[in-house]
């Protein structure tokens, strides 16, 4: 992708900007769009009908509610340390929007097929925290300070577990650049990491349910990661206000708004990609079947974005179902349950891996 | 102990999939709430809301005035005159008084209908109306009586002619019977001081 750009326009920089704006524009609009879904899942879960009133059963209402934020006036209080509230929305995006790059949309839109994709993404998403406790810092509001070092415990905490299943996972495979995880996956849905992956033979009956433990350790860490309910503490509403964000207004607001739903949508593909092979489809293509070339690609993108929005979907449904856990709890989770059981499935799936 | 941790492992995943059972089913029960501007909830037969009042109706007893437990109706009548009373009721019942002011504050009312039973002529009652809203507090007070206020001090100045008529009349009349009484009287007296002399007589 960046190459042909670079060839078209000689210039790496106008090459690397637009290649990005892909990229923007889908957070953009799956956030647009995920908003609304989760209104509506909410809602319906409640027996409730959601927004109705702009556009076709309110489709557009996310759309207006953007365009009232927009319009907010800018509040910034006195007491706040202008500096680190001002770059903090900005520095929670960009971390968030960084790790995008690594996601492999289809076998020819990958941001940058790195070699370090995970660990790149990892790293990444382990930054938000910086941004997330200027902003609860730079508020100078006793709320906005606990959610961040809530959310600063619970990212930390939960880094680990997630750490711990991303090795097994990358000793599966062997590889950690997220194209080259993908592409071993190819071919038959039995080949996805979460049957086992392209491993064969009685290693892979061996396999399966320790990568069914890994998955469900993954995303219950993830989720957390992403700070969703029933992980919410750092906004936890009914205690903190709104925790971090509570000072925000208006588009700093959104930013932040922006880049937790950006967020679901990453913990879903890096799911996708581990568990359920990427953007491969479990049938073959349509374009293979008809000898269309360029169908292939656009086939891979919706499978990618349709078993993400599985995950993101399933996170909504969570968040409707499950109450907040208490902060003991949380930890109780991580220490005593996730971690042991992560680190009993890197040794065996290891052990599996070896004969 | 290693027991109750798997326990405890399985428990916990297990009941988030019960919750998730339930709130997958609900997702498709048919949603309860209803568009309210263009739905509207049928109301139960015998709702009470606002307050209404059949002006032609009324003859202005004041019970409803009585009933009421927080005093949001209002009510002043002039009785009529011989030669203008009031229309009888729609039931025929006849009517005794003007109505000249009957306001009911719908802010105070606190639809207990206490207001409804004791109207003898059923001109006071509940309605399926419960949209009116204001954005002044003084334009709940609905006026009901629908004399206008030349017709009222009309009403008004009627009665108190006829009052005062009625007042000379009785001035007249009492006149005429302290004088007849005075004259009794005088008789009586007469009679009385004959009386003795005759008594006398009858002793003597
Ligand atoms: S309904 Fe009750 S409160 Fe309302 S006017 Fe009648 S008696 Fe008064
Ligand atoms: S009780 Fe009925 S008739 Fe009597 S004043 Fe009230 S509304 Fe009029």
């Amino acid at each position: 992708m960046q190459n042909y750009l670079i060839e078209i326009f000689g210039s790496e920089i106008v090459a690397y900007i637009l290649a990005t704006v892909p990229v923007l524009a889908f957070i953009v609009l799956f956030v647009l769009f995920a908003v609304w879904l989760e209104r509506k899942v909410s809602a319906h879960m409640q027996d409730r009908l959601g927004p109705m009133r702009v556009g076709w059963h309110g489709v557009l209402q996310t759309l207006a509610d953007f365009l009232k934020l927009l319009q907010k006036e800018d509040i910034i209080a006195t007491a706040n340390d202008k500096a680190l509230f001002n770059i903090a929305p900005y520095v929670v995006f960009v971390t968030t929007l960084a790790t995008f790059t690594m996601l492999p949309f289809t076998s020819i839109f990958i941001g940058s097929n790195a070699d370090v994709g995970i660990f790149f993404v990892l790293a990444f998403s382990g930054a938000v925290v910086a941004g997330i406790l200027m902003a609860g810092w730079a508020s100078n509001n006793k709320y906005s300070l606990y959610g961040s070092l809530r959310s600063a415990a619970q990212i930390v905490s939960y880094e680990i577990p997630t750490a711990l299943v991303v090795l097994t996972m990358i000793m599966l495979y062997g590889t950690m650049s997220l194209g080259e995880i993908t592409i071993a996956q190819t071919s038959h849905f039995w080949n996805w990491g979460i049957f086992g992956g392209p491993e064969l033979g009685l290693a892979k009956i061996l396999l399966v349910p320790f990568m069914f433990v890994a998955f469900i350790i993954l995303f219950i860490s993830t989720l957390a990661e992403s700070n969703r309910t029933p992980f919410d503490l750092p906004e936890s509403e009914s205690e903190l206000v709104a925790g971090f964000n509570t000072e925000y207004s208006g588009i700093k607001f959104s930013m932040f708004f922006l880049s937790e739903f950006a967020n679901m949508f990453l913990i879903g593909s890096i799911l996708v990609i581990f568990f359920f092979g990427g953007y491969n489809s479990p049938f073959g293509y349509l374009g293979n079947l008809l000898g269309i070339e360029w169908l292939i690609p656009i086939e891979q993108l919706l499978w990618f974005l349709g078993k993400g929005m599985f995950f993101v979907f399933v996170d909504m449904w969570l968040r409707w179902t499950l109450p907040r856990v208490r902060v003991d709890q949380l930890m109780t989770i991580c220490w005593k349950y996730l971690i042991p059981y992560a680190f009993f499935n890197l040794l065996i799936v290891g052990l599996i891996l070896l004969i | 102990m290693i027991k109750n941790y798997f326990k405890n492992t399985w428990e916990g995943l297990y009941t988030i999939l019960i919750g998730m059972k339930i709130t997958w089913k609900h997702l498709f029960v048919p949603s309860v709430t209803l568009q309210y501007p263009e739905e509207r909830a049928k109301l139960p037969e015998r709702a009470r809301n606002r307050l209404f009042l059949n002006y032609n109706d009324c003859i202005g007893c004041m019970q409803c005035a009585a009933a009421c437990p927080v005093n949001c109706i209002e009510i002043e009548t002039v009785k009529g005159i011989p030669t203008d009373m009031p229309d009888p009721t729609s039931k025929g019942q006849k009517k005794a008084l003007w109505v000249t002011k009957f306001d009911i504050d719908e802010g105070k009312c606190c639809f207990c209908q206490l207001c409804v039973a004791p109207c003898p002529t059923e001109a006071i009652y509940m309605t399926d109306i419960y949209e009116y809203s204001e954005f002044d507090r003084d334009n709940l007070v609905y006026n009901f009586a629908s004399l206008t206020k030349e017709e009222v001090q009309q009403k008004q100045d009627n009665f108190d002619k006829f009052q005062a008529e009625k007042e000379a009349q009785k001035l007249e009349a009492a006149k005429a019977k302290a004088e007849a009484d005075a004259k009794k009287a005088a008789e009586e007296k007469a009679k009385l001081e004959v009386k003795p002399s005759n008594d006398e007589k009858k002793e003597d």
